[in-house]
């Protein structure tokens, strides 16, 4: 015990040293073990909504951007194909087609527009609320809602695409009307409008007052028989209301409105291997993937990372040794006097290496309790790390 | 008390020799040692609290043969029966007065700290004038209060030998004459004896004994002036010392 007061008096007295030693040791000691928590939770995360989306097309072109867009709804939009594509699988009847639209964004969360299919595919439930039931409607992800603190009456606006783009589509007052159950996914993190929802955001539906019947003739451009051309200044609707909601049109054939992405769930095995090989032609259009052999891919990739990582962080780990044993040798070449002094009064050699071996306790012990904390920290927070940081 | 016969010493690489082919002190005696600087008085001290061995010959402390000991030995003796004042203090920058003065009790088993003893120390440093100070780390200190806190660490553990390396040498004459008191009248409680290198000859005539050391380099044995005795000379430069170590 005695050992233990003179190395707390030792490390006391000298602070500024031991927070730097303290510091380094942990550091070292937090970065690899915190690295393998987000990797290993980013596996589980990846691979968790990989395994359970069975099959995912999209237009030609990158598999990973259409399974990170679709499966984690990243920024990243792949080429878009139209609603046909969802149509197309329908006429299959091999799977059932649920298209998604993940390309627009409210207040740092992407709006996620797709079909009720999509809730009952990924087992979604209505927390607080109730589901989607009008165009405008939004049903937030469990984390948007406790972030934002928003809940059914509130309500949210669509980001811009581009803040400079003055001609661009007004964004839309969405109207929340429920919120989900945490499923621990993008889920969580995301805001799910039906899909009409989202061609308004974009503008290919729109809501305006009616110029059949308006009475302000300086809003008119030409009236014709069977058809009305107004000029800028016509109202456009920026919220969805049930006294505007039959204002709200799309213009053409909304199977040639885009989506992202169509989820295809297959009836059964037989049914998925059969949709895959309509695919293979060499003239398609789309791509057809299996989103779990993407992931791997990719994982296996930052499995290769991590290892070049790794030994990066064992060097640097070394070299960090070195200088704490470094840090250490001097320590004890500058405090020989001291030393001496112990020595004189008639300390026994043991007793000036337990002492020694106090403080080095205490200093480890110091990083022990910070790095178990950072790292608790980390572990409890990987989910939503690994999300912003490495998916999102 | 303390006896030595025929003892040599040499420190390596170093053309310093120590010859004393005799002397003794008796229990209770307080002596004084004098000689100039590099005549090798505090390696007698180190000698006799058996922090250097000898090459040659015997020390003997009460019934001890020190010289005789191991390395463990010689140590679990030294902070058991040595009360050890240095000439540079060497009071422990981290630690707090008190806990310099209690700082022999927490560096062995064979002193047990109880609260007795921390009572003690605290009546040490009231004695020493020290008591406003235990809390203070010795940076905060002068250089005479650093002094009597190395004074009190050295009393607190009741020593049988008090060796003390110019112990007066940072005190102003009032101090002197008090602190010389108080080892004195620790001396005198415990029945020790006390071995005091000093330059400061003002205090010599309070010794019982002054130890010219000079007359040992130059090997005629030890001339040992009696108790009030006249000061020995002190102009160290009629006496060519040996090459300090």
């Amino acid at each position: 015990m005695n050992s233990l007061y003179l190395a707390w008096q030792y490390i006391r007295f000298n602070k500024f040293k031991t927070i730097i030693l303290v510091a380094s040791i942990t550091l070292i000691a937090v970065l690899p073990l915190s690295l393998e928590i987000l990797l290993a939770e980013s596996e589980r995360q990846l691979l968790n909504r990989a395994e359970s989306t069975p099959l995912l097309i999209g237009a030609k072109g990158s598999a990973l951007d259409l399974a990170m867009n679709s499966l984690y709804f990243d920024d990243e939009v792949p080429e878009l194909l139209t609603m046909a594509a969802a149509d197309r699988v329908y006429d299959t009847d091999l799977a059932l087609p649920i298209p998604l639209y993940a390309r627009f964004q409210t207040r740092g969360h992407p709006i996620v527009g797709t079909t009720f299919d999509y809730f009952d595919f990924r087992k979604l439930k209505i927390a607080k609320g109730q589901p989607l039931t009008m165009l405008g409607d939004c049903v937030l992800g469990a984390k948007v809602a406790a972030e934002l603190e928003l809940g059914p009456g509130d309500s949210l606006v669509s980001s811009p695409e581009n803040l400079f783009d003055l001609a661009g589509v007004y964004p839309l007052k969405m109207k929340v009307v429920g919120v989900l159950t945490p499923n621990h996914s993008a889920d969580d993190l995301a805001v799910f409008v039906d899909i009409k929802t989202a061609w308004i955001i974009q503008g290919l539906g729109h809501g305006h007052q009616d110029v059949t019947r308006t009475r302000d003739s300086s809003v008119i451009l030409k009236r014709s028989e069977g058809n009305v051309a107004a000029n800028a200044k016509l109202f456009h609707y920026t919220e969805i209301t049930d006294e505007n909601l039959d204002g709200f049109h799309f213009h053409g054939d909304t199977s040639i409105y885009p989506v992202s992405a169509v989820i295809a769930v297959p009836y059964d095995d037989k049914s998925g291997t059969l949709l895959r090989g309509r695919y293979l032609e060499g003239d398609e259009s789309q791509l057809i993937i299996l989103p779990a052999e993407v992931i791997d891919g990719l994982l296996q990739n930052i499995f290769r990372i991590r290892n070049v990582l790794d030994a990066v962080i064992a060097l640097v780990g070394l070299a960090t040794l070195l200088a704490i044993v470094l840090v250490f040798t001097l320590s004890l070449r500058l405090r020989q006097r001291e030393i001496q002094t112990i020595f004189k009064l008639g300390c026994r050699k043991a007793t000036i290496s337990r002492m020694m071996m106090a403080e080095i306790v205490l200093i480890l012990m110091f990083c022990a309790v910070l790095s178990s904390a950072a790292l608790g920290v980390i572990d409890s927070n990987a989910e939503e790390l690994v999300r912003r940081l490495f998916i999102g | 008390m303390i006896s030595i016969q025929n003892l040599q010493f040499h420190y390596p690489n170093s053309e310093f020799r120590l010859t004393v082919p005799e002397f003794a002190v008796s229990p209770g005696e307080k002596i004084a040692v004098v000689g100039p600087s590099g005549s090798g008085k505090t390696t007698l001290l180190n000698l006799l609290a058996g922090i250097l061995t000898p090459k040659q010959g015997k020390v003997r402390v009460g019934e001890v043969a020190v010289s005789d000991l191991g390395d463990a030995g010689r140590r679990d003796f030294r902070i058991s029966n040595i009360g050890f004042v240095f000439q540079d203090f060497e009071l422990l920058d981290y630690l707090s007065i008190l806990d310099n003065i209690l700082h022999p009790y927490r560096i062995t088993g064979a002193l047990k700290l109880t609260g007795e003893v921390r009572q003690r120390a605290v009546h040490l440093a009231e004695q020493m004038g020290i008591a406003g100070h235990l809390k203070k780390p010795p940076g905060e200190l002068s250089q005479g209060e650093k002094q009597r806190a190395a004074i009190c660490r050295a009393l607190l553990p009741n020593p049988s030998l008090i060796l003390a390396d110019e112990a007066t040498g940072n005190l102003d004459p009032t101090n002197k004459n008090r602190i010389l008191d108080l080892l004195f009248e620790s001396v005198a409680e415990h029945d020790a004896t006390l071995v005091a290198v000093t330059h400061d000859h003002e205090l010599l005539p309070r010794f019982d004994r002054v130890v010219d050391f000079r007359k040992f380099q130059q090997g005629a044995g030890s001339k040992e002036l009696g108790a009030k005795s006249p000061l020995p000379p002190t102009p160290d430069s009629q006496h060519p010392t040996p090459a300090s170590p």
